[in-house]
């Protein structure tokens, strides 16, 4: 057992497919198997069943019947195996989403032949979606994927499968890409924010709440936040301008590892997760202070990820 | 419960709920499929399956609840005991199939899942397969196979869970595309898999449907029922010349034993019927033909008098009757020869005393008649024609409703009061004339004459061809063949319908006689019709064990052994789905978005000078690194760039920026 031949390699591609992948996938005849379903083992039976009343009988239709069944049976397999030949697959991005929230990995079908029909995608033993392709179409699916776990979320196999059109026969093929999902941690339930933290750089104005000491608008930048977007003056089709706050003082607020001492690492990374949302809603800028990681105050999209990924990687990054 | 649900939550295809337009489908090829059988089965279990259908068309469409457990279990146990009370079994084929009718209607009434949809159209292709039992004309061929499209259509329908109700039309073409493309197959498998000659359990004596045909017993006035039958008793298609009408006497049972009003052949069970047919010796060219026997659940074959060779498994009698060696239940086909002229050697002592046999009282006046011939000295031959005289100047009529011979001596009766009767009659009473006479006589039945069919140039014989005449052994001559019948004078016929049965030697000239036109239209419509039948009952339901043989040898493969044909056949299915898997894998997809295509010629002039694009590289991105690697080529990639994404990523479709395109990627010659 210890030499596996080659051969056998080839099997176990077989049963778990290749290995996850970057580039699109193309389920090629190589890549497409089929085997008959349940439902095709029970039609089998019944047609064995019909041929020994053909023959007891002596009947010639009883004949002919349980070979054109036959015959349709065989045909169905190659109609099953080109309904998943041919396809092929294109990675998408995910987006991160908390843990416990449903991660979604987009894949593009792309169809270059004939209409396809029941196409289904699943995670192995989960329900799955079920597409149809229109001939040349081309398609964004994406598959959901409950998470329980703040880290990185490696897209599973997923198989790719379908019966059409007479059921009795079963093809598939494995689709695995190198995409992977970012996984923030639960957000604590509590949302008071650490504002004793806060440091006054330039100790003046009532900046902390602040959003109601309007100053200025100025032209959007990427990564301003969406919440200080003037809206109105988009729907006047003015352009994107960021709504400008108080004065030149900006408050930092520092979310601290270090202020959540006593309490295990879960717990104080969902808590830093809830004051990045808080703070981030409030339009502060903050920063975050992990033991390995400091990233300095900031706003914005971005920031915000990249804020939300250091919790969500904390501790597994070393590796 | 609860519970269990949770621990199954990994996904099975089996228990997927199919779409509900599939369902409606799978019912109404259910009706189609159970139609037929309906008409035929006990009335409880037709209503039964009606209620059961009209209810899961309700329910599908109204959303009525599903039928809870306990009556479902309460129907299953009383359709099981059902079926036992109405048939006193539940095996064999008229009960088998009640009791899948029952099974089918039970899984209609619980089906939810996929599996459950999928094993009734399993049930209904057996159920199709079931109705070929009792019928295979080509229109029950054709009613079924468009049962087998709407079952293969429903079960398209089920397998296709987005599937609309508009979908039809392009699931029943797949459906029919999918059977179009088994056909070669199936035709493969119908002439080379190796055909086992049935039954395989028996057909139970029951089974047998009380099928018309002749019998090995006579009392007068039996064949009425048959000679009523426009049924097909057979078909004889000649490779020979076809004998005149007066020579087409097909040769059936033949009764020995008589009680003066019942005539009967020697039992099967008698050691005499052992015995090998006395020689004979034939005059003249053997007429050949292969005759298409429908079935009769009897055991004897017909062939012209006198036969001599028979191409199935199939025994002489000591009387020259065809016996095959078991019961004539499916179509039968054989090949025979037969001698029109012929002569028996010699009697046996001991058939020669059944053959003068009668009953000691019954019919006097009849045995009056024949001792006075004897005593007035007459020879043999001289009895015979004098016999014959009586019948044709006797004053006797040809009758379908001949009054009733109800007296202990019908013969005497016949002969002498009513004088009307037809060829049962008359051939019985011949005999016994005959047999009081002192001349060894018996009753041959069969068939005389036949329909001619010009365009298949065949013989058709129909039960109402049925008939009975008489052989006499005359020490000179052997058995002669007498159709007393036929010496009845023309005029005495009753009526025309009479005479279009009276099929005797004269029958020729009747049977056309007052034909018009119209019938005579009609006529040729129902020859072509019969002709498309012979050869539907000749080339495909004959077809089995032994025809295959033959077929086989005629294509020269009759060397092979089985393992060598299923090789063979297998070869051959591989070598006809290789144009279908053509057809299905090779097609070149069709053609994609011109737009595409311009773009794809682009980047195939690029790939040509070391430019391909990159996997998942986009068009801007692609057309930036070309105009950094190769500047001069800046303006017509930007230009292309640029037009290909307003065209394909804008949406939009303006036939100039097309053109344009179209132009540029023409001119770009890098």
């Amino acid at each position: 057992m210890s030499q596996i031949p080659k051969a056998k390699l080839n099997l176990s591609r077989f049963f778990t497919g290749v290995g996850p992948e970057t580039g699109p996938i193309l389920l090629d005849r190589r890549r497409v198997y089929i085997l008959p379903s349940r439902s095709g083992v029970i039609f089998a039976l019944v047609l064995f069943a019909m041929l020994l009343g053909a023959i007891n009988y002596s009947n010639s239709l009883a004949h002919a019947l349980t070979f054109l069944l036959a015959s349709l049976g065989t045909v169905s397999m190659l109609h099953t195996f080109r309904n998943l030949r041919g396809l092929k697959f294109h990675p998408g991005q995910c987006h991160s989403v908390f843990a416990g929230e449903t991660a979604l990995f987009p894949l593009r079908i792309e169809n270059n032949g004939d209409p396809r029909f029941a196409i289904k995608l699943a995670w192995p033993g989960q329900a799955p979606i079920i597409v149809d392709l229109a001939a040349s179409d081309s398609r964004w699916i994406n598959l959901p994927c409950p998470t329980s776990q703040r880290g990185r979320l490696k897209m599973q196999k997923a198989n790719i499968y379908s019966r059409f059109p007479l059921g009795i026969f079963h093809a598939w093929g494995h689709v695995q890409f190198k995409t992977e999902c970012i996984i923030y941690p639960r957000p604590s339930p509590e949302r008071e924010l650490p504002l004793q933290s806060i440091s006054h750089s330039e100790a003046q104005g009532d900046r902390g709440r602040g959003s109601d000491d309007f100053a200025s608008l100025r032209s959007y930048h990427a990564g301003d936040s969406l919440r200080h977007v003037h809206w109105k003056a988009f729907a006047r089709e003015q352009g994107l301008l960021t709504k400008q706050f108080g004065g030149e003082q900006t408050d930092e607020l520092w979310l601290n590892w270090e202020a959540l001492a006593g309490l295990d690492v879960e717990t104080r990374l969902s808590r830093l997760c809830r004051w990045i949302l808080e703070a981030d809603k409030l339009g502060l800028d903050y920063g975050l202070s992990l033991p390995d990681k400091q990233l300095p105050p900031g706003h914005g999209e971005t920031h915000r990820h990249a804020c939300l990924k250091a919790l969500a990687l904390f501790g597994n990054e070393s590796k | 419960m609860r519970l269990r649900q949770k621990s199954k939550n990994t996904f099975s295809e089996e228990r997927v709920i199919p779409p509900r337009i599939g369902l409606l489908w799978l019912l109404g090829a259910v009706v189609l499929v159970l139609s037929p059988h309906l008409l035929r089965q006990p009335l409880w279990l037709s209503l039964f399956c009606l209620a059961v259908l009209g209810w899961r068309g309700f329910q599908l469409l109204r959303n009525w609840p599903a039928v809870n457990k306990w009556i479902r279990i309460f129907f299953t146990f009383a359709g099981f005991i059902a079926v036992l009370r109405s048939y006193g079994t539940i095996t064999g084929r008229d009960a088998g199939l009640a009791l899948l009718t029952v099974m089918l209607c039970l899984k209609l009434l619980e089906m939810k899942t996929q599996r459950d949809t999928m094993l009734v159209i399993f049930i209904g292709y057996f159920l199709v397969i079931g109705q070929f039992l009792y019928d295979q004309a080509i229109f029950i061929g054709l009613y079924l196979f468009l049962a087998v499209l709407v079952l293969t259509t429903a079960l398209i329908f089920l397998n296709h869970p987005g599937s609309q109700r508009s979908h039809w039309r392009y699931n029943i073409k797949t459906a029919g595309g999918m059977l179009l493309q088994a056909m070669p197959m199936m035709v493969l498998l119908f002439i080379l898999f190796p055909r086992i000659p049935g039954p395989l359990w028996g057909l139970p004596n029951q089974e047998t449907m009380g099928r018309t045909g002749l019998s090995d017993e006579m009392s007068l006035g039996s064949i009425t029922n048959l000679v009523n039958s426009e049924e097909i008793a057979f078909r004889a298609a000649f490779e020979t010349d076809i004998p005149p009408a007066n020579q087409l006497y097909w040769r059936g049972p033949v009764l020995w034993h008589t009680t003066g009003r019942h005539w009967r052949g020697i039992a099967e069970t008698d050691p005499l019927t052992q015995r090998p047919p006395p020689d004979f010796t034939a005059s003249g060219e053997a007429s050949l033909y292969t005759v298409t026997l429908e079935p009769h659940d009897k055991r004897w074959l017909f062939a012209l008098d006198l036969p001599a060779s028979i191409s199935i498994a199939a025994r002489s009698r000591v009387d020259y009757q065809l016996l095959a060696t078991k019961k004539v239940t499916e179509l039968t086909r054989y090949q025979a020869s037969s001698y029109l002229q012929y002569q028996v050697s010699s009697l046996a002592p001991d058939l020669e005393t059944i053959a003068l046999h009668l009953p000691l009282r019954a019919n006097p006046r009849t045995r009056q008649l024949a001792q006075e011939w004897r005593q007035k000295g007459l020879s043999t031959n001289e009895i015979v024609t004098r016999a014959m005289a009586y019948i044709s100047e006797g004053n006797f009529f040809y009758t379908r409703q001949p009054p009733a011979l109800t007296g202990p001596n019908p013969v005497d009766s016949f002969l002498f009061d009513t004088k009307r009767g037809f060829c049962e009659h008359y051939a019985a009473s011949f005999t016994t004339l005959m047999r009081a006479a002192g001349i060894p006589a018996r009753v041959i039945t069969g068939y005389q004459g036949g329909e001619l069919n010009t365009q298949g140039n065949y013989l058709l014989v129909r039960q109402s061809d049925a008939h009975a005449w008489s052989e006499v052994w005359l020490d000179d001559r052997g058995w002669v063949r007498i159709d007393p019948t036929s010496l009845i004078p023309v005029e005495n016929v009753e009526t025309t319908i009479d005479a279009s049965r009276f099929r005797s030697t004269l029958a020729k000239s009747l049977r056309y006689g007052d034909i018009s036109c119209l019938s005579r239209g009609l006529s040729q419509m129902r020859q072509n019709w019969d002709a498309v039948n012979h050869a539907w009952n000749q080339w495909i339901l004959g077809y089995g064990p032994e025809t295959q043989d033959e077929f086989l040898t005629k294509l020269g493969l009759g060397k092979m052994n089985w393992q060598q044909i299923i090789a063979l056949m297998f070869g051959l299915i591989i070598l006809v789905l290789l144009p279908v898997a053509a057809y299905l894998l090779l097609r070149q997809a069709p053609a994609t978005d011109p737009v595409n295509r311009l773009y794809q010629r682009f980047c195939q002039q690029l790939a040509k000078r070391g430019l391909p694009l990159k996997p998942g590289e986009g068009p801007v991105d692609y057309a930036n690194r070309i105009i950094t690697a190769q500047p001069e080529w800046a303006s017509p990639v930007q230009q292309i760039t640029a037009l290909y994404t307003a065209l394909r990523y804008a949406k939009v479709s303006h036939h100039e920026q097309f053109l344009e395109l179209k132009n540029r990627v023409a001119d770009f010659k890098p």
